[in-house]
């Protein structure tokens, strides 16, 4: 019998079986995965039933001083046919009274003791306050805290949230204050509505902060109805900034990230947020050095079941990898970014399209005729090679052609020449490599998988960076040293 | 809606005819259309625009639909082709742009291209049937168009559009051709076809129903006007050459499909016979079935390979449930005032492909109703006289331009190209139009 068969494993598979474990600022976790402070960590129920589904950890709605929400609330972007490719809120902190949160903080930790249960936290920028809610919070048996220094709506305008997170100062004062009193781990929450998100994380850092999550939503207005010419979410005819996540926003949170996490001032055990949605998406930020990952939009969209394939995904790649533990990948790519000056001018890559591959939508020449470097040509049927026809060329001639429905009596002649591949050869392009600048535009737009691929060029010439030149003194100094205020 | 115009008042409507052929292919909803018009890759120099005889520039259609601007998508089908509502049903789309989608090679899924231009066509009506093309100033040239089909319909569009008057002198009640009284109605029903006439008749298209020319009557028009167009199609079906073919119970398919298509009959007898095995074969047998024929046998001197029906129609042809018999020939029709049966040889193929009789013995089918498919006449011979040259009975034009022999003679459709689609009818009266227009701006020039 199959099932038989897969219970009699082979003798020690167990002890190579990776795992998901993990510990975070000294708070033990199941797995990586952890609801991020939101609609989806409202109550106790919900938390408890994300619990079951597969969540390692969850950031509690955030709680302060009850306030009043609005209704609407969200407002998505959607792309090409798929729904909240970018999503956005107006929805303040939870709007149950602290008491209650707390209630059921401690009933979910006691059901669940196991499963590292965060609790947000945003009040009045008050020492007293924040020594009262620090304390309130452990006493209900939260695992840490986490600082919610990044709301950008709302509460920004009441002194809270972002106002405080955009302030190097504010943000190391209130630390300060909390690290007074808390016995837990304390997470500061970055905003990444400021210039260098780096301040603020080395203000935390200072003031004693145990780790950071980044990153809160961004500033945005997601859209205008073309109707009403109101922007969405609307609210009786108005709307306002609100914040921005969901798959849009990964790359900038990846960024920021990187920038934390490779900064020594700044660094801390970090828990990735924005726009993971599967277990590739983890894994990127675990790579720049995230400890757990922090998920909002995505539960929001498909529900919490979402965490199966997160957990199944990661380990399977674990497996292929050989890594055991999250530990063993944490951080891999973090010194594989740089800055620009110090990649390789003398690294030369090209295009290959592969015309077995090839279905002949010819969308990689188009990209590059008006999108690049007009190196992509369709000449290969030609009598000769020819790079000086252009598409509006090549579309006259075939608007030129007259074509008729193919009638099999009348024309008994058949197909006309088609080539030795599926796509007939005149619609298959070719890229001149003397002049393709080896910039991934024609892959990127292919839709077929691995039928352009990038190809590296051995020129024979030694590794060479802009710093190295430079130093070298090839380039002239004043045209190179620009000082980044930010740096 | 806007008001009905004329012909589509005229044309008949037979829910039994409407019940028994409903659309083989359904129309799409926004939801589905704008969710299929999203997998459109928008391909440069796209092959389905190639693969159209009218080019239709297909991705820029299809872009439209999906980002909501149906009005501009309807445009673009028109500005290619002026009968693109009837192409999107009648058109086979398996062998023309949805058979070069490049997603062929992808997926095996083809943008479901035709359905999509339904879709746009269709958000044109509902939003009040207003063609989004006004005339052109008027030229004072006019032009007699001969036939009243998709050919003449479209050179007529294009001369509209360019200030030329046109006329069209059609010998049926309806205008359309072949698009009205000859798509096998749950492709194209014929109130669809007359409603888009209707939609051309705003650029001021004049009509001439019930109106046959003549060679006298071509003299006076060619008189009467700048230029003429000949969209004159093919002739009569073929008849078979035997004996019983005067009985009673033996049509044509072409009159067969126009009488049921215009609810002239509404049923089928219990056994059909349809000789030959074209596309106009499987319409007429496809809709012997749905008029209730239990039996129905399509009779094909050669096999399958030779078929000259497409391979989808085929297919469909099975699903309804007609059946095939190949290799066999028609000798003699048994009845004594009506049809009874079919009198069959089997065929076989020499070693240099002609037919011959198989050895064995006769057999018969027993048929109520003989439907003739087995290719149309030419009946342009009259044109001779004109000073317009024929080969094998088709008009010869400059392919490029319509211009025949006699230069203030165009021509286009079935009876220059010897019976294609629709489509190629279009894109043979849309070089046409033009042709017209450039040669009559350069008469202009000269004189």
């Amino acid at each position: 019998m199959a099932s038989a068969q897969v219970l009699e494993l082979p003798h020690g598979w167990k002890d190579n079986m990776p795992t998901l474990e993990t510990t975070f600022a000294g708070i033990r976790c199941i797995n990586p995965f952890w609801l991020a402070s939101a609609p989806p960590t409202n109550c106790g129920e919900q938390i408890m039933r994300a619990f079951d589904a597969g969540w390692g950890g969850a950031v509690w709605k955030t709680i302060g001083a009850p306030i009043t929400n609005v209704s609407s609330r969200y407002s998505s972007i959607d792309w090409n046919g798929q729904r909240m490719m970018g999503f956005n809120n107006i929805e303040l902190i939870s709007d149950r009274p602290i008491e209650v949160n707390l209630r059921e903080l401690a009933e979910t930790k006691r059901r669940y003791p196991k499963h590292a249960v965060i609790a947000s936290l945003m009040v009045e920028s008050k020492r007293t306050a924040w020594h009262d809610i620090v304390e309130r919070a452990e006493d209900a048996g939260a695992d840490g805290l986490e600082l919610n220094f990044g709301c950008p709506h709302g509460m920004s305008e009441r002194g809270m949230g972002s106002a405080v997170g955009q302030v190097p100062e504010y943000c190391e004062r209130i630390t300060g204050w909390v690290k007074e009193k808390a016995r837990t781990p304390v997470i500061v929450k970055l905003t990444p509505n400021i210039s260098d998100i780096r301040m603020p994380a080395r203000a935390a850092k200072a003031a004693g902060a145990d780790a950071l999550s980044a990153i809160n939503t961004l500033n945005s207005i997601t859209g205008i109805d073309l109707e009403t010419l109101e922007p969405r979410p609307n609210v009786d005819g108005k709307s306002s900034h609100g914040g921005y996540c969901g798959p849009a926003v990964k790359p900038i949170a990846l960024n920021m990230v990187q920038q934390v996490m490779a900064d020594e001032l700044a660094a801390l055990p970090m828990s990735g947020i924005g726009g993971v949605a599967s277990w590739q998406d983890a894994v990127e930020f675990m790579l720049l050095g995230a400890g757990t990952v922090q998920v909002c939009t995505a539960v929001m969209h498909y529900g919490y079941r979402i965490v199966e394939d997160m957990a199944d995904g990661l380990l399977a790649w674990m497996r292929k990898k050989g890594y055991e533990s999250p530990e063993d990948f944490r951080g891999l790519s973090l010194l594989k970014v740089t800055e620009w000056k110090h990649l390789n001018l003398n690294y030369k890559i090209v295009a290959r399209i592969h015309p077995d591959k090839c279905i002949g939508c010819e969308l990689c020449y188009t990209a590059c005729w008006d999108g690049a470097h007009q190196c992509i040509h369709l000449d290969r049927a030609l009598p000769s090679l020819d790079t000086s026809r252009t598409p509006d060329m090549v579309t006259a001639e075939s608007r030129a052609r007259i074509s008729t429905t193919p009638i099999p009596k009348l024309d008994l002649e058949g197909p006309g020449e088609f080539g030795p591949y599926r796509t007939p050869l005149s619609r298959i392009p070719r890229v001149d490599e003397h002049e393709c600048v080896g910039c991934n535009l024609c892959s990127l737009v292919c839709p077929v998988p691995e039928c352009i691929t990038m190809e590296r060029v051995e020129n024979g010439l030694a590794p060479e960076t802009w710093d190295k030149r430079v130093r070298s003194g090839k380039v002239a100094e004043e045209s190179c040293v620009v000082e980044n205020p930010n740096s | 809606m806007s008001k009905p115009t004329k012909f589509f008042e005229q044309a008949p409507v037979s829910p039994e005819i409407a019940a028994r052929f409903p659309d083989l292919h359904p129309a799409f909803d926004e939801v589905a259309a704008v969710t299929e018009a999203n997998r459109c890759l928008y391909c440069f120099d796209a092959p389905c625009t190639g693969a159209c005889p009218t080019h239709i520039d297909v991705p820029k259609f299809i872009k439209k639909i999906a980002s909501g601007n149906l009005e501009g998508s309807a445009k673009t089908i028109l500005d290619a082709n002026i009968l693109g509502a009837s192409c999107a049903r009648a058109c086979p789309v398996d062998v023309l742009c949805e058979g070069a989608c490049v997603m062929q090679r992808y997926n095996k899924q083809p943008i479901a291209i035709a359905r999509l231009q339904r879709f746009a066509m269709e958000s044109l009506y509902a939003n009040g049937e207003q063609l989004p093309f006004t005339p052109g100033e008027d030229t004072g040239w006019s032009a007699a168009l001969i036939g009243g089909g998709p050919a003449s319909l479209a050179c007529a569009a294009e001369l509209r559009r360019r200030g030329i008057r046109t006329e069209i002198f059609d010998a049926r009640p309806l205008p359309g051709g072949l698009n009205t009284y000859g798509i096998a109605e749950y492709k194209l029903p014929l109130v669809e076809s007359v409603r888009e006439i209707d939609m051309l008749a705003q650029l001021g298209v004049e009509f001439h129903p019930n109106a046959t020319v003549d060679a006298k009557k071509l003299a006076d028009l060619e008189r009467s006007h700048d230029v003429v167009f000949l969209g004159v199609g093919l002739g009569g079906i073929h008849q078979l050459g035997i004996s019983g073919e005067q009985l009673a119970g033996i049509t044509n398919a072409l009159d067969y499909i126009a009488a049921y298509k215009s609810g002239q009959i509404t049923s089928a007898p219990e056994r059909v016979g349809v000789i030959g095995a074209g596309n106009t074969a499987i319409d007429a047998a496809n809709a012997s079935i749905r008029l209730g024929a239990r039996e129905v046998h399509i009779i094909y001197r050669r096999g399958l390979e030779q078929m000259s029906a497409f391979a989808f129609e085929y297919e469909h042809a099975k699903q309804e449930g007609v059946k095939f018999l190949w290799h066999v020939k028609a000798v003699n029709i048994h009845g004594m005032e009506r049809v009874e049966a079919l009198e069959l040889v089997e065929l076989e193929a020499t070693h240099d492909g002609s037919l011959v009789q198989k050895e064995g013995e006769n057999f018969t089918l027993p048929v109520d109703l003989i439907v003739l498919a087995i290719g149309q006449s030419t009946h342009a011979e009259f044109l001779g006289s004109h000073g317009i040259n024929l080969e094998r009975g088709r008009i010869l034009i400059d392919r490029a331009t319509g211009q025949t022999s006699n230069p203030k003679y165009f021509a286009g459709g079935d009876c220059v190209n010897g019976g294609r689609e629709v489509v190629d009818a279009v894109a043979d009266g849309k070089r046409a139009g033009i042709g017209i227009a450039a040669w009559l701006e350069g008469q202009h020039a000269d004189s």
